[in-house]
This record gives structure tokens, C-alpha cells and sequence, in this order.
């Protein structure tokens, strides 16, 4: 213990909300690793944002349990990435720290909400950094970028101490170079902690090895659906082939529920996180409220300012879809929409070993570019259903489509990201 | 639909302040949102799923508490160890 | 006009730790803001992890209760926005909770046993505590202390079934009584149960009355709102339905400004606690002997009327301290505790455990062996209880007696003292001659005073009787 890692990075890409430039690292599988951690993750000593002006200066007085584990595998915690506000948005432009750069083309943004732990992946800052995926935060960066995220199993990294947006799907996920480092990163952040009361109780990772011949790979239609840019439809395509060529059986397939688990997700998570982010009234910690202004005067104020337009509009929404009134429609029938994509999964799990398609609809999209909030959401089709679910899913790079990286999806069943993570290791060396 | 009103009195519920300015950006980004949920409407209602898991407890045994400096340090104008809010009467 | 009452109690388990931490919920001796965690503090990243104790502890009340309890409950996120709530949600339960119905027996106001039925049990987290500092529009401020954010609470919630305070008052005094028999609760701690009512006059709008910090502020609260629902009836006003606070130092209620009313709560299921499928541990759980069985046994053992054994039994510290003194000599056991000593202690404010069991035995043998008068005994006990609550150690009562001269003076020694009383009352002669009631009460009395209370009154009226014969 005590050795000390100097991180001395420039970051041209924006992709850092907090910096260390003096590291501690110990003994340990990860020893002497520079990671970054997303700044939702909470970390003693270390100022945590969420990429918000609301949580500016907050200094969390406890470590989460990923951080905890890191330390303990000898990791050199290098500093905080940047995100979308409190995860909430697709290309991390919703930051109140600016936006990230996509290392594969800096004018075009990094995708989100982990844009900022896939950019300091992508650009040699970092051989691996922790994200966080709750409707495809790690995957959708990690495509867009190219390189690996995975988001585990509901339950398999606990989440004691990642700042919640939307409890019920989301997980810590790594995000590498390559396979094997995603799969080294996992290995160390996985396992049952009792503070997570949904955390799971499952055997350690196994180590990896190749492994694809002879899965039964499914490939649902609704995956290559409307919407989907025919360029990275293709790109998948061609990867789905070489998975075939090393050996795989691929099943064409069909996921009707996916007409629902757009709205599902995004009502489940908009209702959940207007009640996570009623706590930022500046009270125990973050920005101080205006003590002159009476409590909700106060309050209200501090969270008209305090949070970004995208937040606002998804506490209101969410507040929306649980009010008197409303709950039955939204709230509701989105838990019943998503029990239907859980059904769709359990029954196609019965045929088929895993599931493979594109982790986004579409390539890195130009800064500045989705002022609409609804196309934004739609971007994130593909990558819902795995949270709704609680499966785990992962991105691995799969050739480009307009010279822009390119990601397939592979989803497994729950607990089976040894699966997934063998059959990526195999598609990226080419090797079953 | 929702109109302006509907958007004012969420806004109302989640204690939230929304410039009058928003309110209209914000009623037009509803409508076309919700207007997309509504596909939920279609979906059947049907039991409740049985739980993943169920019963998951701790023991009832002390763990020590945060110092109380570590309690404060983000507060604002702590005073005879309690945080300071603003005033609700 | 017929009143209407329901109530909502809520109670504080004396579990070790909070609901949801492993924070010691022993506070009160200590300052604000030192037992609090991540947790209960309500900071970004935390995750509630339920006490297992606090949920054998609400289906050991369920079971007491004679609640039925569902197969499936789970806990719901109740949204509101206020500080001495740090997560801006109070974790409760809500269209799930852990039981459902049961009922509680009590004496009925025209004698017998009325039955009073629950319409629910669920379990929540005690939000932090508020002090209210400053002066001034603009100088105001507001003072948290998380300590008790996060103690686990059961609220149990009755039909609207009580007609009257006093009825309301009994139901309470039974339900703390079990709560206190179960061993999962702690009257001595401060605001450990706290109650609010919903009262209406049949026929007219329903005030939900809050804040009624201490159960001996019910009866007071209640009777307050009954009085002021009436006079508006009869003044024709109309009777709104609203919350209204109780002021306990005022014994007013006091309306709660309309603005609290425009809550919408947006329960949700909390998504951080697995649900709870624990119907099949009912069986499984012990229940110690709760008041009313207590009550007929002591009627059975001891031979005790109904009245004594409802009383004794109606308090778990009082019934234990009548078994361990009398369990020899309850004929005089459960009269002297339960018409006087308990009268005693009420006027004194002193819990029952303080009373020394020796002394206390001691003065029921020299009552028992009829070495002094009642009257002297009172004065005994008095001096007993006096001296505990001076911190002194307490004189034997025989050491009292002697002390003061109290032995009952017997036969002879009172001849002559009662034949000079009749000599100074001779008009109290008269009467009694002529056959006027009541003479003899005043000239018995007369005696009791010359001999300062020493003397067995039976025993006056028999010398009376014997010398007025001559």
C-alpha cells in the first residue's frame, strides 16, 4: 500500500469532472491501474457532481461499496467523468461542466450518460473506467467511442453509493479497451454486498476463456426495426455473420413487448428519479439553500436553479406519471409493460443462449444536435429492454458505418455475463 | 393533451420552480412525449408478477454512526450540532 | 348529536437499531445529529436495508391485535418535501401493508366489553425532529436533528368506532398496555407514542386532529374538538374537513393552513426493498400473557374482583409489582394498590418500579396484622414514597410506627378518650339519641382526630355504642 500513481493527462476532451492528479494504489489485480470513475459514483474525500450545479462542492464523507472494492484490487482512482446530469440523457451534453468529446471525432458528442468514462477510455487516458447504465449509459458510449462496456446483471454490483436515478434498473458497469479488461474490471466490482438489500449472492466471475461455438444466438426482428440507420444495421449485420462464421447458431427471432419498453422504461425511470432528486434542497449538503426564503420557497428556488432543463423536465414528467390521477396510467401500466418485456426474454431464453443486435439505432450524433428531447429518448430502444429486464448486456466494437464506431449488443440471462463476456472476447479476437 | 394549467400545477406538486417562459416550451415537449406513452394504453393489465426476491433483512445489531463532524461538513451554518434550515412556520 | 371517533397510534419499537441502518435508536440522552449515518441522513447513493427485528416486532403486535396477515407486503415511497425528511420521501407502506383488520376489547362505558375494531397495521420510518429558532420574517430559521430519522414506527389505524374521549382514553390505555405486555415498545421514552384522531359529529364533515404528542393528551384534545364541532352545529356554522394541530400547552386545536391539504403523495413501491411474504411466521411467533388474560387469571388466583384485576393488570409494570408483593395476602394486596398506593403515585407522578417491595410488603403485614388503622398506613406509605422521592433510603414502616407513636391504640387506652369526646359533643349525643343518622359518623370521627388517626373506627363506634348503652 502507499505507492502513488501521477496521472499526468491533459484532458482536451473534456472528458474529466474532477482530476487526481496524485493517486494512492495498493496491492492487488488492478494494481497501479489509473481508473476513472464516473462522477455519480460516490467517493470519501472526493468531490461528487453528478454532472449537476446542484451537488456542486459535495464531498461525500463515505465510499461506495464499487469504490471500496476498487481500492482493495490496488486500482489508482485518477479522478471523476463526466455525465449527463444525475445519468439523464444520451450524449452528456446535459452536464453542467460542458459537454465531452467524442475521441473518434470530436465534434460529434461521446453519447451518455457514461460519455465521460467512455471518452477517457477511448483516448488512451485510462485503460478502464466505471460507468453506470440505467436505460444503456454504459453500452451507448462505449459503441459510440468504440470500445467495450458491459452493464451486469440487476443485483450483480452493488450500488451502494451510486446516486440514484432510477433504482429498479440501474447497475455500475466497466468500460475498457478491450474485452479482457472489461471483463477484469467486472470481475473485481462484482459480488454481494449487504448494504444493497437487491444485491445478489452468486458465484465469483469465472475466468475468461473464447467461447462462442456451437450458442445459440437469437436475433430479434424488432432489433433491426424502423429507425435504425441501415449503415449500422448493416455493420451488425456483418458482425452477426462472423459470429456465425466462428461457430454460433443464429436464430432469427421476435421481441413483441419492444413496442412498449420505450415508454415502460422512461416512465418507470422518470417517476422514479422525481422522487430520488427530491432530497438536493441544500440542507445536509450541496449548493446552501437561500435561508432569507421560507422552506418551500427555498426549495423550489434551489431546484429551479440548481438543476438543468433536462432534469426539470423529467421530475415534473415523472412527477406526472405518479400523480393522483395519472398513476394508473403511466406509472402502472408501464410496470405491467415491463413485465411483459421480462416475460418476452424468459421465453425466448428457453431457445436461445444469448441475444445479438445493435447496441444504438445510430452513430455518434454531432454536439449540439438533439435539441428535441423525444428523438432523444428514442435513440435508447435498443438498450431499454435489457434494464427493464434486469439482464446483463454489453457493447463491443463492430466496425464502422459512416467511419464512426460502431457497437454490437450481446444480452445474456441474468447472472450470465460470463457468457456474453466469452462470446465478446471471442468475436474480438477472432478466435472461438 | 396538457395545457399550460396541468404543467403550472405538476409544477406545483414537485415543487419545482418553472418561468412562465418554460411553461409553454415545456407543454409542447409534454404533449409530443405523452403522446408517445400513450402507447402503454394498449397494454393489459394484468396480475402482479411475482416478486424476484422477497424477505431480505438485516440483523438488528449497532453500527457505529458518522462522526458528527462528517455529519456537518456539508452543511451550511451549523449551530449547537444541529443543520440549519430554511424556516417552515 | 352521536360522535364519531377513529384513531391512528403510532408507535416507536424499541428495536436496538433504526428501520433501515444499523444506527443505535438510544438518543435521547445525547445531542442532535449524533446517531445518524449515510442512511438515515438520507445522502446521495444510499440504500435502506430493512431491520429485521422491527418486522418480528410488528407481526408480534399483528398477531396480538388478532390481525390477519397478508401473504404479500411491501414497503412504498411516501413524496413529500420537507427537512426533517432527508430523503424528501418517507419510507412507509401503503396499499400493501403488513396486516389487515383485528380488533381490541375494552370496557364498554355502560360496563361490559366493546369490541373496537383496526383497519390495518403497517410499519415506517420516524422522520428527524425540527426546532423552530429566530425571530422575524427574515430571521427565522429552522434546526434539524436527524437522531431520530429513521426509528422504526408501526401505525396502527382503528374504525371509526369510539363515541366518546373517555372511551378513546380506555382504548388507548389497553392498546399501550399490550404494546407494553408484547415488550416491543418503551412508554418511558420520550414521544414514543404518539396519536391522531379523526372525530366528526354523525352527519357532518370529519377533522383529522394531529400532533397529539402524548397519549395523555388525548382525552383533553378530543373533548376540546367534540365541544368546538358542537357549537359550531348549534351556531349553524359549517364544519370543514381539515387538519387541525393540536396545541398541547393551550389544549386548543388549531386549523392547519389550507395549503397542507394540496398534498399528492405519489406513493410508489420503494424500489430498494425487496417485499415481504412473512404470513407464514405468524404462527411461529410467542406471545407472553396479555392484559385481559393476566386479568382473569388474577381473578381466578387471586380471588380479585373484576374492577381490581382490570386495574392491576392494565399496566405491565403495576401487574408485575402486584404479583411480586402479594402473591400471599391479596385480599388486602389488591384494595391498598389499586384504590390507594396507585392513587398515591398518580398524585406524585412516580412510576410504580420506584416503590421499595420490601417496605411495601412490610406495611401490608402491619395493615394485614392490624397493628395500625388504615388511616395510619396512608400516612406510612406517604412518608415512604416521600422519602424515595427525596432520594433518601426509605424507613421500614415499623421503624415509621414507632417513630411516631402510630400503633393503634386498643380497648382501654381509647375508653377514656372516646367517653371525654362524648362529654364535649353532648348536643351529637342528643342527636344520636334521637335516632339522627349521621351523629354517629361525626362523633367516630371526633375520635379518630383526639387519637390522630390510631384507632380502628369500628372499634370507636362499638365503645360509642357500649357507653352510650349505660
Amino acid at each position: 500500500m502507499g505507492s502513488r500513481y501521477s496521472f499526468a493527462h491533459s484532458d482536451p476532451h473534456n472528458a474529466f469532472i474532477t482530476i487526481c492528479r496524485e493517486a494512492e494504489y495498493g496491492e492487488g489485480p488492478l494494481s497501479g491501474i489509473p481508473v476513472a470513475v464516473k462522477d455519480n459514483i460516490s467517493t470519501a474525500g472526493i468531490e461528487t457532481t453528478c454532472g449537476s450545479n446542484i451537488l456542486k462542492g459535495y464531498i461525500p464523507p463515505y465510499d461506495a461499496h464499487v469504490i471500496t472494492l476498487l481500492r482493495s484490487a490496488g486500482a489508482a482512482i485518477v479522478g471523476k467523468t463526466n455525465m449527463d446530469e444525475f445519468g439523464m440523457g444520451t450524449t452528456t451534453e446535459t452536464s453542467a461542466f460542458g459537454p465531452t468529446l467524442n475521441p473518434a471525432d470530436p465534434t460529434r458528442a461521446p453519447g451518455g450518460s457514461s460519455g465521460g468514462s467512455a471518452a477517457a477510455v477511448a483516448s488512451g487516458m485510462v485503460p478502464m473506467a466505471l460507468g453506470t447504465d440505467t436505460g444503456g449509459s454504459v453500452r451507448c458510449p462505449a459503441s459510440f467511442c468504440g470500445v467495450v462496456g458491459l452493464k451486469p446483471t440487476y443485483g450483480r454490483v452493488s450500488r451502494y453509493g451510486l446516486i440514484a436515478y432510477a433504482n429498479s434498473m440501474e447497475q455500475i458497469g466497466p468500460l475498457a479497451e478491450n474485452v479482457r479488461d472489461c471483463a477484469l474490471l467486472y470481475s473485481v466490482i462484482a459480488g454481494h454486498d449487504p448494504r444493497d438489500g437487491t444485491s445478489l449472492d452468486l458465484p465469483a466471475p469465472a475466468p475468461l476463456k473464447p467461447e462462442i461455438a456451437g450458442k445459440r444466438i437469437g436475433v430479434p426482428a424488432e432489433f433491426f426495426g424502423e429507425g435504425v440507420d441501415p449503415a449500422v444495421a448493416s455493420a451488425v449485420r456483418s458482425g452477426i455473420d462472423r459470429l456465425e462464421g466462428l461457430g454460433a447458431e443464429i436464430i432469427s427471432c421476435s421481441m413483441p413487448s419492444m413496442q412498449y419498453a420505450l415508454a415502460a422504461y422512461y416512465v418507470t425511470s422518470m417517476s422514479e428519479a422525481s422522487s430520488n432528486l427530491g432530497r438536493y434542497d441544500g440542507v445536509r449538503y450541496g449548493t446552501a439553500p437561500d435561508f432569507v426564503r421560507s422552506w418551500h420557497d427555498a426549495y423550489s428556488h434551489i431546484r429551479k436553479t440548481g438543476f438543468g432543463e433536462e432534469v426539470r423536465r423529467r421530475i415534473l414528467l415523472g412527477s406526472f406519471a405518479l400523480s393522483a390521477g395519472y398513476q394508473g396510467k403511466y406509472y402502472a401500466k408501464a410496470q405491467a409493460a415491463r413485465q411483459m418485456v421480462r416475460n418476452d426474454f424468459a421465453r425466448l431464453f428457453k431457445t436461445v443462449d444469448m441475444l445479438a443486435g445493435p447496441t444504438m439505432p445510430c452513430v455518434a450524433l454531432p454536439l449540439g444536435e438533439t435539441s428535441d428531447p423525444l428523438s432523444m429518448y428514442l435513440a435508447d430502444i435498443l438498450t431499454v429492454p435489457a434494464n427493464l429486464a434486469g439482464v446483463p448486456a454489453l457493447s463491443v466494437p463492430c466496425g464502422t458505418a459512416h467511419n464512426l464506431p460502431v457497437g454490437l449488443q450481446l444480452i445474456g440471462q441474468h447472472g450470465a455475463e460470463d457468457e456474453i463476456l466469452s462470446a465478446a472476447l471471442a468475436f474480438e479476437e477472432g478466435s472461438a | 393533451m396538457v395545457s399550460k394549467e396541468d404543467v403550472a400545477h405538476i409544477a406545483t406538486i414537485a415543487d419545482i420552480g418553472v418561468d412562465e417562459s418554460e411553461l409553454e416550451l415545456f407543454t409542447d415537449q409534454f404533449n409530443a412525449i405523452l403522446d408517445y406513452f400513450d402507447v402503454l394504453d394498449s397494454v393489459p393489465v394484468g396480475g402482479d408478477a411475482a416478486p424476484l426476491r422477497a424477505n431480505v433483512f438485516r440483523d438488528d445489531e449497532v453500527v457505529p454512526s458518522l462522526p458528527h463532524d462528517e455529519v456537518l461538513m456539508n452543511a451550511t451554518d451549523p449551530e449547537d450540532g444541529f443543520i440549519r434550515a430554511p424556516r417552515v412556520i | 348529536m352521536t360522535v364519531i371517533i377513529g384513531l391512528e397510534i403510532h408507535c416507536q419499537l424499541n428495536t436496538k437499531t433504526k428501520l433501515f441502518c444499523g444506527c443505535s435508536t438510544d438518543y435521547r440522552d445525547d445531542g442532535p445529529n449524533t446517531h445518524v449515518c449515510p442512511v438515515c441522513l438520507g445522502l446521495p447513493g444510499t440504500l435502506p436495508v430493512l431491520n429485521k427485528q422491527a418486522v418480528l416486532y410488528a407481526l408480534k403486535v399483528a398477531k396480538a391485535l388478532h390481525c390477519e396477515v397478508p401473504a404479500y407486503s411491501e414497503f412504498a415511497r411516501k413524496n413529500y418535501f420537507y427537512p426533517d425528511l432527508p430523503k424528501a420521501f418517507q419510507i412507509t407502506q401503503y396499499d400493501k401493508p403488513l396486516a389487515l383488520g383485528g380488533y381490541i376489547d375494552i370496557e364498554a362505558e355502560a360496563g361490559g366489553e366493546k369490541r373496537v375494531e383496526l383497519t390495518r397495521i403497517h410499519m415506517e420510518e420516524d422522520p428527524g425532529r425540527l426546532v423552530h429558532k429566530g425571530s422575524g420574517d427574515r430571521g427565522r430559521y429552522t434546526l434539524v436533528d436527524y437522531n431520530r430519522s429513521g426509528v422504526p414506527l408501526i401505525e396502527i389505524v382503528t374504525e371509526p368506532q369510539l363515541s366518546s374521549p373517555k372511551e378513546a382514553r380506555r382504548f388507548l390505555n389497553k392498546l399501550r398496555a399490550t404494546l407494553e405486555y408484547l415488550g416491543i415498545y418503551d412508554s418511558e421514552r420520550e414521544g414514543s407514542l404518539r396519536v391522531d384522531a379523526n372525530i366528526s359529529i354523525k352527519g357532518y364533515e370529519r377533522v383529522e386532529v394531529k400532533n397529539i404528542t402524548s397519549y395523555k393528551g388525548v382525552e383533553k384534545a378530543l373533548t376540546f374538538e367534540i365541544t368546538r364541532q358542537k357549537g359550531m352545529i348549534r351556531r349553524n356554522a359549517t364544519i370543514v374537513r381539515e387538519t387541525r394541530h393540536y396545541q398541547e400547552a393551550r389544549g386548543v386545536t388549531t386549523s392547519a393552513r389550507s395549503k397542507e391539504m394540496e398534498h399528492d403523495y405519489r406513493y410508489f413501491p420503494e424500489p430498494d426493498l425487496a417485499p415481504l411474504e412473512v404470513s407464514s411466521w405468524v404462527e411461529e411467533i410467542p406471545l407472553p400473557e396479555l392484559p385481559d388474560a393476566r386479568r382473569d387469571r388474577f381473578m381466578q388466583q387471586y380471588g380479585l374482583s373484576l374492577n381490581h384485576a382490570r386495574t392491576l393488570t392494565g399496566d405491565l409494570k403495576l401487574a408485575e409489582f402486584f404479583e411480586e408483593v402479594a402473591s400471599d395476602m391479596p385480599e388486602i394486596a389488591a384494595p391498598w394498590t389499586a384504590d390507594i398506593l396507585l392513587g398515591e403515585l398518580n398524585y406524585r407522578d412516580m412510576p410504580v418500579t420506584k416503590v421499595p417491595v420490601p417496605h411495601y410488603r412490610a406495611l401490608l403485614l402491619e395493615v394485614k396484622k392490624g397493628s395500625v388503622t388504615d388511616t395510619s398506613a396512608v400516612e406510612v406509605m406517604r412518608l415512604i414514597l416521600n422519602q424515595v422521592m427525596e432520594g433518601q433510603q426509605p424507613e421500614m414502616p415499623g421503624e415509621i410506627i414507632a417513630r411516631l407513636g402510630l400503633s393503634k391504640e386498643k380497648g382501654d387506652s381509647i375508653v377514656d378518650t372516646v367517653a371525654s369526646v362524648l362529654k364535649e359533643h353532648e348536643a351529637a349525643v342528643a342527636d344520636h339519641r334521637a335516632g339522627k343518622a349521621g351523629a354517629i359518623n361525626f362523633l367516630v370521627g371526633q375520635v379518630m382526630k383526639a387519637t390522630r388517626g390510631r384507632a380502628d373506627p369500628k372499634e370507636i363506634a362499638k365503645i360509642i355504642a357500649d357507653l352510650l348503652k349505660d
